[in-house]
């Protein structure tokens, strides 16, 4: 059976490069600029701009990966917009390596003092965080690598068995994603105060990682589908699920994080609740209590209601919005452990997520330039375009 | 069978496409009084009969806020202002401590509000009774059919003359490929029918159910629950705490001891304040023998060893967060007599505090004897080599 997509390539506006470059070198000149002023400073800046090209580009191999497994129908039509920001994950070494070069600068568990540092030790140090870091993105890439390749072929041979073939390679990157990111939250996000402990904290960059690439999917989606690069056919029904994940990973987020707080704060342990007095002190209160409306509050009630998910514009502005709280939350996670006296915020916070906005506008754009914008060749695709709720 | 009343014409349908395509031909012609019959759930038949979106959200989010503000106010109430009792060193309003039962009561409640309006509200619950209820028609679509039924008193079906038009309805539902077209007529009972719920015969079947259920409750709870074999041991001859009493003046359970009252196996401590003359009178009863260090031992270790140190040199685990105590192999300790030592067990001493009620007065004969067996291996003498 030969399916007619009606899906006819539309290159990308070549203003869309020209502002992804603006943005990209402004950044970098930012960044630059910030790594000459303020060197620490930039190197926990660069943490969190790390850690969120972490959460979208392995998020949106996730995201890929779990269309496969559950064999959804709904997402093929753009299943490729997540394909395409997953292949962020090749550049992630460019923004570990600064973060490499000055380890003893930023871990403090690289001068073990006490006891409590020295049993630490045989996980924590510098050769095995080293080897744990090429190991993790050896593995992302090389499952990025074969997916991402089994899909783009299909669109020319049309063989449903390559479909098989990734189904059976995201069964096994699911444990691999599930452990990988929880280490990686693990060794970036949670060592930074080496001392603090919290089983949790593997799902609560997972809730967060899942949710950043939701929403970066979704905004690439709107976008393109309103001004129609991708099929016909598209409506509400596909807006209206991808708001419902949004909506759905927004209180999983929620969920997790209050059960992070609840069992600390019950617990009342004094080397457990010092990381969030750390987040109570001085005007970091103030922005903890914002992280909460921010992050769940006003994504909540702007999600809450049906006619929200499925119009367009709601939708974007509430995924941008969602993007931008997952890149407060990795604040929030990371400067409160240097910064104690209070927020810190200047110039040099802006540098990444300009540099960040334009790398992702940029590897969107060659992706499209290369690829089609729809999975043509995608046994589902005519399902998915007709999935109706 | 003449005076029936026709209450709809219906078709049958094979595919779910085809079913899907009559709904929406039946909006395109302006039919406003039809419904369709599914064996289960089709996606998209929402959007072909344009309906419009669900209003149970709405009954859900208002019970949800509801209940998650009652339940927040009323713990805060009982835990704050009611009987104010401070729990694991927790402010009185602590509200964290309040957001898992906020969820549990919140959902319990949307949910149980949403099934009790789609019931009452929505499904109209006490009338039972439908025309398509009993008909082949529906027995086929609820197997492996699809069907649409269009009721004849739809505004688009009445002629001028206030009669019904049906070669309209069967032209429409030919032109749309229905297989099988047949006339569904009223129920006797039910052409009068009316909302039952505001039914005398209804409302007083909820009064005999709500008695019923709170008999049932009261019965089992304050009657059945106080009765041989239930009550098991809650019934017993005698006060439970904070109960009141009838028998002594003051009407209060739980009274004060007599002045000068002994606790069984207990002694009062006489020396209290005066380590010194503690340490001239009192004898330390505990024999020493390989038991009674082993024992002596155990305690030392729980109760000691944090500060001064399994060997009693100081080194404890607590180093650096408290003061370290001096060591226990000091001149002074170790011409201490035991009585002296127990002095100190007993009260504290700087920043010691008392240990009294942590060990018994046997106990700290024990931990005596131990602390002098640590004593002696640390300053062992030629002959106990031998």
């Amino acid at each position: 059976m030969s399916i007619s997509t009606g899906y006819h390539k539309k290159e990308l506006p070549p203003k869309i490069k020209t502002l992804g470059l603006a943005l990209l070198i402004t950044g970098l000149i930012i960044v630059i600029l910030g790594y000459m002023t303020d060197t620490t400073r930039s190197l926990y800046n660069n943490i969190i701009g790390f850690t969120f090209l972490v959460s979208i580009g392995v998020g949106s191999l996730f995201f890929v990966g779990l269309e496969y497994i559950v064999g959804a129908v709904w997402s093929t039509p753009f299943r490729r917009v997540s394909e395409f920001l997953s292949s962020l994950i090749i550049i992630l070494p460019l923004f570990v390596l600064p973060l490499l070069l000055n380890v003893n600068i930023i871990f403090g568990w690289t001068h073990p003092a006490d006891t409590m540092m020295q049993a630490k030790v045989p996980y924590l140090n510098i050769n095995f965080f080293v080897i744990r870091v090429v190991v993790f993105w050896l593995l992302w890439v090389g499952f990025y690598f074969f997916i991402i390749k089994n899909s783009v072929r299909q669109d020319k041979t049309k063989e449903p068995s390559l479909t098989k073939t990734n189904i059976k390679l995201s069964a096994v990157f699911m444990p691999v994603f599930a452990i990988t990111i929880s280490l990686a939250a693990i060794d970036w996000l949670m060592s930074l105060a080496p001392k603090w402990f919290s089983t949790i904290f593997g799902v609560y960059y997972f809730s967060g990682t899942v949710l950043a690439a939701l929403a970066a999917a979704t905004i690439f989606i709107v976008m393109l589908n309103e001004r129609g690069y991708l099929i016909a056919g598209l409506k509400s029904d596909h807006y209206y699920s991808l708001g419902a994940l949004l909506f759905a990973f927004i209180n999983f987020w929620a969920y997790i994080s209050f059960s992070q707080f609840l069992l600390i704060w019950y617990g009342n342990l004094p080397e457990e609740t010092v990381w969030f007095l750390a987040r109570w002190h001085g005007n970091w209160k103030i922005f903890s209590i914002g992280l909460l409306v921010i992050h769940f509050v006003i994504p909540y009630f702007g999600l809450l209601s049906q006619p929200s998910k499925m119009n367009p514009k709601t939708l974007l502005i509430m995924a941008l919005w969602i993007l931008f709280g997952h890149y407060i939350d990795l604040y929030w996670l990371v400067m409160p452990n240097f910064y104690k006296e209070g927020i810190i915020f200047g110039w040099i916070e802006l540098g990444f997520p300009i540099l960040i906005t334009g790398l992702i506008i940029l590897v969107f754009f060659y992706r499209a330039r290369k690829i089609n914008l729809v999975a043509v060749g995608d046994p589902k695709l005519q399902r998915g375009i007709d999935f109706r709720l | 069978m003449s005076n029936k009343i026709l209450y709809s014409y219906t078709g049958i349908f094979d595919t779910p496409d085809q079913i899907i395509q009559a709904a929406e031909m039946a909006v395109k012609e302006g039919f406003t009084k039809y419904d369709v019959n599914t064996p289960y759930p089709l996606h998209g038949m929402d959007s072909a009969m344009k309906l419009p979106p669900s209003k149970l959200g709405y009954i859900a989010l208002i019970f949800g806020l509801s209940a998650a503000l009652a339940t927040a106010l009323v713990i805060g109430w009982m835990s704050a202002i009611d009987y104010p009792l401070v729990v694991g060193g927790k402010p009185l309003f602590s509200f964290p401590a309040y957001v898992p039962v906020m969820f549990e009561v919140t959902v319990l409640t949307a949910s149980i509000a949403t099934v009790v309006a789609m019931l009452f509200f929505f499904f109209k619950l006490p009338n039972i009774g439908h025309p398509l209820h009993g008909t082949g028609y529906m027995k086929t679509v609820s197997s492996d059919k699809y069907g649409i039924s269009i009721q004849v008193n739809d505004p688009k079906l009445i002629l001028p003359d206030g009669s019904f038009n049906e070669s309209f309805i069967l032209k429409f539902l030919e032109s749309v490929g229905s297989k099988e077209i047949a006339p569904v007529y009223w129920d006797e009972e039910e052409i009068n029918h009316q909302n039952k719920i505001l039914d005398p015969k209804f409302m007083v079947f909820l009064f005999v159910v709500a008695i019923i259920t709170s008999a049932v409750t009261y019965f089992s709870l304050n009657i059945l629950m106080n009765i041989t074999p239930f009550n098991w041991m809650a019934e017993q001859q005698k006060l439970s705490v904070q109960q009141t009493s009838s028998v002594f003046k003051n009407h209060s359970g739980m009274l004060v001891p007599v002045p000068g009252t002994v606790a069984r196996n207990s002694m009062p401590y006489q020396f209290s304040g005066q380590p010194d003359s503690a340490g001239k009178s009192l004898i330390n009863p505990i024999p020493v023998s390989i038991e009674s260090l082993k024992k002596g031992e155990i305690k030392f270790d729980v109760y000691c060893s944090p500060c001064h140190g399994f060997n009693g040199d100081g080194a404890g685990r607590l180093n650096g967060q408290f003061p370290n105590p001096p060591t226990l192999h000091s001149d002074k300790v170790r011409k201490w007599t035991d009585a002296r030592i127990f002095a100190v067990i007993t009260e504290g001493q700087n920043v010691m505090p008392s240990y009294a009620s942590q060990l018994t007065v046997d106990e700290r004969w024990t931990v005596i004897n131990y602390i002098r067996a640590l004593q002696r291996a640390l300053n062992a003498m030629e002959s106990d080599l031998k």
